[in-house]
């Protein structure tokens, strides 16, 4: 018996490192990929090259630094914030199809950074990666808090979701109309935004992202432990002695951080905050926060970086916006997730 | 008084300042099972919830020992209260072991990382409650019985003077609810454990507990062993039973007896009878029986269910009197049963009732 235990725990462990491996290998490939592969081809060679500072073809290097890098950096990071957004609202609602798109919360960020967009740059001030976060977290926040005023009033787990989906029309309709009546420079920009894209980000851009990113999710994986006695529900977290109050509050405010800035950097991305928790929970085969964090984070850059990837080579040269590629490839999980929901516990 | 590891004074459970239960007072000494009984909606969870610190009291405190559960933190007060509840895990990929395990929470570090030393303790309340073939197996797959005793390993190993348990037995078929309070009671025994529980089973709470809380409509009735509060009528009261009864001698209930004059008569004694009358209350018909003594099995069962019962005490002769009367009861009825022939020398008066009741009766059952 004891041997059988053993061995079960040994099976486990090397799931479990298999697993990272393979997220980790797959962030690597999936990095060069994006950075070689475009309208101008970049193959590893020259790559490596570039990167030791003995190739000097100014218009590669000026492709690979200031445009593909950046982006595939932005992919990364922002796809692993989504994906640990996405798990921070599940575990937080006990419901397995949250996540920051959904609940309306992306949206809500969306039309705060569309105002201030459009009154700063009608006021000839240049936007910055900070003003534009804070922008975003501030619109995150707003409608979190509508969604958990209603999440109090309902106690239906699908009633959160039409919810949270009726917030974010709300939010867009008025993001609408707000571009609307918007100066005609603003709108092409704002326009492109507003349906998703890794483009036209910055190192600056990147460097402010990854900032907030990282802090937030090294954060939250300091809250393992407690988010581990939550998911066995309130009453056992407190008799475990958790300060249920103040665990409340920072799930709430670090998924608000990371969705806010994703919308601030990349506009609404759909479907991999809900998608990206549950293929990687498949692939651990296990719901501990202390291995599902930083697995999400890495699950959630693999899955952005390659709908990036296939957004812009798909049809160039002509781009799609991400979260057309983000759709195909997650909604399909969330309905796989519904359909083994009601086969499972009916 | 200094030696109850939980007491509470004057204290008001209730919700939004609103009492539900007021002005409690009981203790629970170390090693002592202790069982809220009462019926739906007194408050024994809303008391639980409180005992617990889950819920601010109205007013009044609770102790834990000698320190005010307010003054507790919550930490220091997952190491010395854990509880069973009623509210189900929804777990997902966690092994019944993973669950157990987090019962060592208070006790691991930052990251929550099992030592050497807690999986040990993990694996030993796993043992405790005879779960080890089902330590890999996923929670969601086991049984009613098997996930509660998988609760209360998760609480054993948490390694507190008290454990709370709100009707842990409710979902358990006979065996598992056997076995389980079996194992509360081993706990509570070997390891000094103070076990307070709310359960439905009146008769195993009356069985098993050391002490019992009577919460009525009117809060806290009474509060004593089982000798104490089993007293004739009580629980009838506590509940408020209107059909059927409660016998708190035997523990036994039975369903409403046929109402009107009695239409058949027993002749029943020695546990000869007990089927018979319940058949007869299945079919509606009221009925009347003697001649049975009180220490007798059918005695409980006649009383509950009978329109009349003539009946001597334990040790007693049953006499002229008595025989007078269950042969005019006899005669009364249209229909006569007799559940048996042979008689202890005892009770010449059965014996001579039963040879009237074959002279009289042509169609005698």
């Amino acid at each position: 018996m004891r041997k059988k235990q053993r061995g079960n725990k040994g099976s486990m462990k090397r799931r479990y490192i298999f697993a990272y491996a393979i997220l980790i290998a797959a962030v690597a490939l999936l990095l060069i990929l994006n950075i070689a592969i475009g309208s101008v081809r970049i193959s590893p060679g020259d790559i490596w090259s570039i990167a030791i500072g003995k190739k000097t073809d100014v218009l590669m290097e000026s492709i690979l630094w200031q445009i593909r890098l950046p982006r595939a950096a932005a992919a990364a990071v922002l796809g692993g914030a989504l994906a640990l957004s996405g798990y921070l609202l599940q575990t937080f609602f006990h419901n397995p199809i949250a996540g920051p798109f959904v609940l309306g919360i992306s949206s809500g960020a969306k039309l705060a950074v569309a105002l201030v967009m459009i009154v700063f740059t009608r006021e000839a001030v240049r936007v910055s990666s900070a003003s534009m976060i804070a922008a975003a977290f501030a619109g995150a926040l707003l409608s979190m808090c509508f969604v958990l005023l209603m999440a109090r009033a309902v106690d239906k787990m699908s009633m959160l979701i039409v919810g949270g989906v009726m917030i974010g029309y709300i939010c867009s309709a008025i993001t609408d109309i707000a571009v609307t009546f918007a100066d005609d420079a603003d709108i092409v920009n704002l326009h492109n935004w507003s349906k998703g894209s890794f483009s036209g980000i910055t190192w600056e851009n990147v460097a402010v992202m990854s900032v907030t990113v990282f802090a937030a999710s090294a954060l939250i994986f300091l809250l393992a432990k407690p988010i581990g006695a939550y998911q066995l529900g309130e009453v056992y977290a407190r008799n475990m002695g958790v300060n249920l109050r103040l665990l409340r509050i920072l799930m709430v405010l670090l998924s608000s951080v990371l969705a806010a800035c994703i919308t601030a950097f990349a506009g609404p991305v759909s479907f991999v905050g809900i998608a990206v928790p549950h293929l990687v929970k498949r692939l651990l085969k296990t719901s501990k926060p202390i291995l599902m964090i930083p697995a999400c984070f890495l699950g959630g850059s693999v899955f952005c970086l390659m709908c990036d990837l296939l957004a812009r080579t798909m049809f160039a040269p002509t781009e799609m916006s991400i979260s057309t590629v983000t759709a195909v490839f997650g909604a399909p999980v969330v309905i796989a997730v519904l359909l083994r929901r009601k086969g499972g516990t009916g | 008084m200094a030696d109850y590891s939980l007491h509470t004074e004057r204290l008001s459970v209730g919700y939004n300042g609103r009492p539900v239960l007021e002005r409690l007072d009981f203790g629970v000494n170390r090693g002592e099972l202790v069982t809220l009984i009462g019926p739906n909606g007194a408050g024994k969870s809303t008391l639980l919830k409180s005992l617990a610190g889950q819920l601010a009291p109205v007013a009044g405190t609770a102790y834990i020992g000698k320190d005010a559960l307010a003054d507790i933190s919550a930490d220091a007060l997952s190491r010395r209260l854990a509880v069973v509840f009623t509210e189900r895990l929804r777990t997902e990929l966690m092994t019944c072991r993973d669950v157990v395990a987090t019962g060592r929470y208070p006790y691991t570090g930052r990251f929550g990382i099992l030592s050497k030393e807690d999986r040990k303790k993990v694996a030993e309340a796993m043992e405790l409650v005879q779960l080890n073939g089902l330590a890999d197996a996923d929670f969601q797959s086991i049984s009613d019985g098997q996930r509660q005793r998988v609760m209360l390993a998760r609480a054993i190993c948490q390694e507190t003077e008290i454990i709370l348990l709100d009707e842990p037995t409710s979902y358990l078929d006979v065996k598992h609810k056997l076995e389980f309070l079996s194992l509360l009671q081993r706990m509570a025994r070997e390891k000094k454990l103070s076990v307070i529980m709310s359960l439905h089973e009146l008769d195993l709470a009356g069985k098993v507990s050391d002490k019992l809380v009577c919460i009525g409509k009117n809060g806290v009735e009474r509060v004593g062993t089982p000798r104490e509060v089993f007293v004739q009528g009580y629980i009838s009261e506590l509940f408020s039973i209107t059909a059927g009864s409660f016998d708190e001698a035997s523990y036994a209930m039975e369903p409403e007896a046929p109402k009107g004059a009695p239409e058949v008569f027993v002749l029943a004694g020695a546990g000869s009878g007990r089927e018979t009358f319940r058949e007869l209350q299945r079919k509606g018909i009221p009925f009347a029986t003697g001649i049975i003594f009180e220490s007798d099995l059918d005695y409980p069962v006649a009383r509950a269910l009978a329109a009349n019962v003539v009946s001597a005490g334990a040790c007693e002769h049953i006499g002229n009197k008595r025989l007078q009367r269950a042969k005019e009861l006899a005669a009364s009825c249209k229909r006569v049963i007799c559940c048996r022939r042979d008689f202890a020398p005892w009770e010449p008066e059965n014996r001579e009732l039963y040879r009237e009741l074959k002279k009289n009766f042509a169609a005698l059952e």
